[in-house]
């Protein structure tokens, strides 16, 4: 009867302990509802860590799911005025006068970086749903600046992806990834993003600060900071065309 | 005595023909090689210098780390001031800054939309100010092949090869699409005035000429280039000379750690051709060294050859009194006779073919289709103070050599038993 009661005890605490524990597609699909939004209007702040010193750059992005995004630089003097849009599996990028040129951005240039940033194209082209490209595995429980994390392995499920593989620590509350490396097939590590500053809007916890680092560069990182964000807007459709590149 | 031994090898031709053969195909080698490794070494030395590394190239620590890859956002920075000091210090050299840069080129159509792309090897230097030594160094004017040099800001010209690849036509816009100092993505529109072709495959397979202003401005590069280089007054690298400068001007900034810091170095360190300039200064002595060496051991077969024909006469000429030494120097001075014909034979056709070669060149362009050095596609022969000589004396010790050695059979002889030797 003791052996009984031992075994009914252990089995339920199994049990408990397992409906505890969410699936890695669980937890990709939370990150997911985070991150993807229908419609944003963003500003947001760069600051790229070179080797030969700092520069800031500012940008306004408009962006509709993960499919489409529109973003203008405001700053520096040099960069005002270039603009980019990618629409699905497409990217463009526009120099104003005197070049006037939009250039489409495929083959090699998607490896190019994004501004000088540790960020290259390639990174910004990638379908933000994890879900699509990776098959999870959740490799337990860690705390990670003062926060309860989730630990993921993610492997990629086809070749279109830029990262073999990558282990991913999500904000067991919040559902951020609070900080990411991503690998090669290698098991070489190519890029180490964190989340340093996060703030709470219209029911979702979002990124305030973070930071990409090109493990292969040696330069000192690249810190993103989001400025504003406004989910209530309606963005026109006129402002993911071509067209609007010019505007 | 002289005349007496030219008539001998006039009348018995079995005695000088085949050793002037010898000596003048060997003296003819020898010349030819002489002038075709002085060309070629001479060739690629100039051709490094002229478009990659100058006599000595300043740089700065981290750009040189990984020259290779011509990392611009490493880039020399205060270039006006460094290159202030070094007119000031060394005003018999000329000081250039250069910028050498990746990227695509984008030819628009009509509608502004991409029409052909293709990825170029650039190089910017000083084409518009007044007295710039760079299209001399170049050669860019005598390099075109169709359209004229640059003359405003903006122009450019880009190899022949990739203009008819982009179907380009002169006076087309080009948008260069490249990394700024500072990494990010640039766009800058160019026209195509003219179009070049180096004779260097590496050059020739698509490459872009612009003014280095326009590029700094382009890549956001102010003040600043890849590389300073510098050219000896008389044109001619000196390694002596140039380690003496670069060590003067290094020494400057032993006591600093900043990985921005210049630093010079020479075209042997910094062309890697290292190898080729020790062959270069070795070669007359490598090819004299083989050249004697095989020539006395031919020879002296061919003087053991012709002692053996000449074994009676030898015996004769012991028999009816002549000393052994005397016979021994008359085939010595035969052997010079036959050394200063074959030699001055050897020399002329040696000359004349490295001529032919200096002229005509030897093409090998179809070979280098992947070389990515800076080689000349046309091997030339160079004809130099030392083609006129080198062969002429290796030609003539050579043969006294030879026959010394084949010689000294003579002295072996018996006079005892010459009428026996002659009777059989």
């Amino acid at each position: 009867m003791r052996n009984i009661l031992l075994f009914i005890v252990i089995f339920g605490l199994l049990i408990s302990v397992n409906a505890q524990t969410p699936t890695g597609e669980e937890i990709l699909k939370r990150i997911d509802q985070n991150q993807v939004f229908e419609q944003a209007i963003s500003t947001s702040t760069m600051i790229v860590h070179g080797r030969t010193g700092d520069r800031t750059i500012q940008s306004k992005a408009w962006s509709m799911g993960s499919e489409k995004a529109f973003v203008e630089y405001l700053a520096p003097a040099r960069e005002k005025g270039k603009k980019m849009l990618k629409l699905e599996k497409s990217l463009w990028i526009y120099t104003p006068e005197p070049t006037d040129r939009i250039i489409t951005i495929s083959g090699h240039l998607l490896r190019q970086s994004v501004m000088g940033s540790d960020m290259s194209y390639e990174d910004m082209m990638e379908s933000d749903e994890l879900r699509d490209n990776y098959d999870a595995n959740v490799l337990g429980k860690e705390i990670y600046n003062e926060r309860e994390c989730w630990v993921l392995e993610l492997t990629a499920n086809n070749k279109e992806v830029s990262y073999y593989s990558r282990k991913i620590w999500v904000d067991a509350e919040r559902w951020l990834p609070l900080k990411e490396e991503r690998f090669a097939k290698s098991g070489r590590m190519l890029k180490m993003t964190e989340i340093h500053e996060v703030f709470y809007q219209d029911g979702r916890w979002f990124p305030k600060r973070m930071s990409f680092k090109d493990m292969l560069s040696r330069g000192g990182g690249t810190e993103y900071i989001i400025d504003s964000i406004d989910f209530n807007v309606d963005i026109p459709e006129y402002r993911f065309t071509k067209a609007a590149l010019r505007k | 005595m002289i005349k007496f031994i030219i008539n001998g090898l006039l009348r018995d031709h079995h005695r000088s023909l085949f050793p002037i053969i010898i000596v003048s195909l060997g003296v003819w080698i020898t010349v030819f090689m002489q002038a075709y490794m002085s060309g070629v070494l001479t060739d690629m030395v100039d051709t490094n210098a002229r478009f990659a590394s100058g006599h000595v190239k300043v740089m700065s620590r981290a750009y040189a780390e990984n020259a290779d890859q011509v990392p611009n956002d490493l880039a020399l920075t205060g270039v006006n001031e460094i290159m202030r000091g070094l007119n000031a210090e060394y005003p018999d050299m000329t000081w250039v800054k250069r910028i050498q840069f990746g990227g695509l080129l984008d030819i628009p159509d009509e509608n502004g939309e991409t029409k052909a792309q293709s990825s170029v090897a650039g190089m910017a230097v000083d084409l518009l100010s007044p007295g710039s030594t760079e299209i001399h160094t170049l050669n860019i004017a005598k390099s075109i092949v169709s359209g004229r040099m640059p003359e405003q800001p903006g122009e450019i010209l880009i190899s022949d090869e990739l203009a008819r690849n982009l179907g380009v036509t002169l006076g087309a816009n080009a948008t260069l699409l490249t990394s700024s100092m500072y990494g990010s993505m640039i766009m800058q529109n160019f026209t195509v005035v003219g179009t070049i072709r180096f004779g260097i495959q590496m050059m020739d397979r698509g490459a872009m000429i612009a003014d280095v202003s326009d590029i700094q401005f382009a890549l956001d590069m102010n003040d600043a280039a890849g590389g300073i280089l510098g050219y000896l007054p008389n044109r001619v690298y000196d390694d002596l000379v140039c380690q003496e400068i670069v060590g003067q001007f290094n020494s400057r900034y032993d006591n600093t750690a900043d990985e921005f810091a210049p630093v010079m170095g020479t075209l042997k360190e910094l062309s890697g051709l290292s190898d080729y300039l020790d062959l270069a200064s070795n070669a007359s002595g490598i090819i004299i060294t083989i050249f004697v060496i095989v020539m006395s051991i031919v020879l002296w077969n061919a003087g053991l050859l012709g002692g053996l024909r000449r074994f009676g006469e030898v015996g004769v000429r012991l028999a009816i009194g002549e000393h052994k030494g005397h016979i021994y120097r008359s085939m010595i001075y035969e052997s010079i006779v036959i050394g200063l014909i074959g030699s001055a034979i050897g020399t002329g056709l040696g000359l004349g073919s490295a001529y032919w070669m200096q002229v005509k060149g030897l093409d090998i362009g179809a070979l280098m289709k992947n070389v990515n050095m800076m080689i000349p596609t046309v091997f030339r022969a160079s004809i130099t103070n030392e083609t006129y000589y080198i062969g002429f004396f290796p030609g003539l010790f050579s043969t006294v050599l030879g026959t010394a050695l084949a010689g000294i059979g003579i002295y072996r002889r018996q006079t005892a038993s010459l009428f026996k030797e002659l009777e059989t």
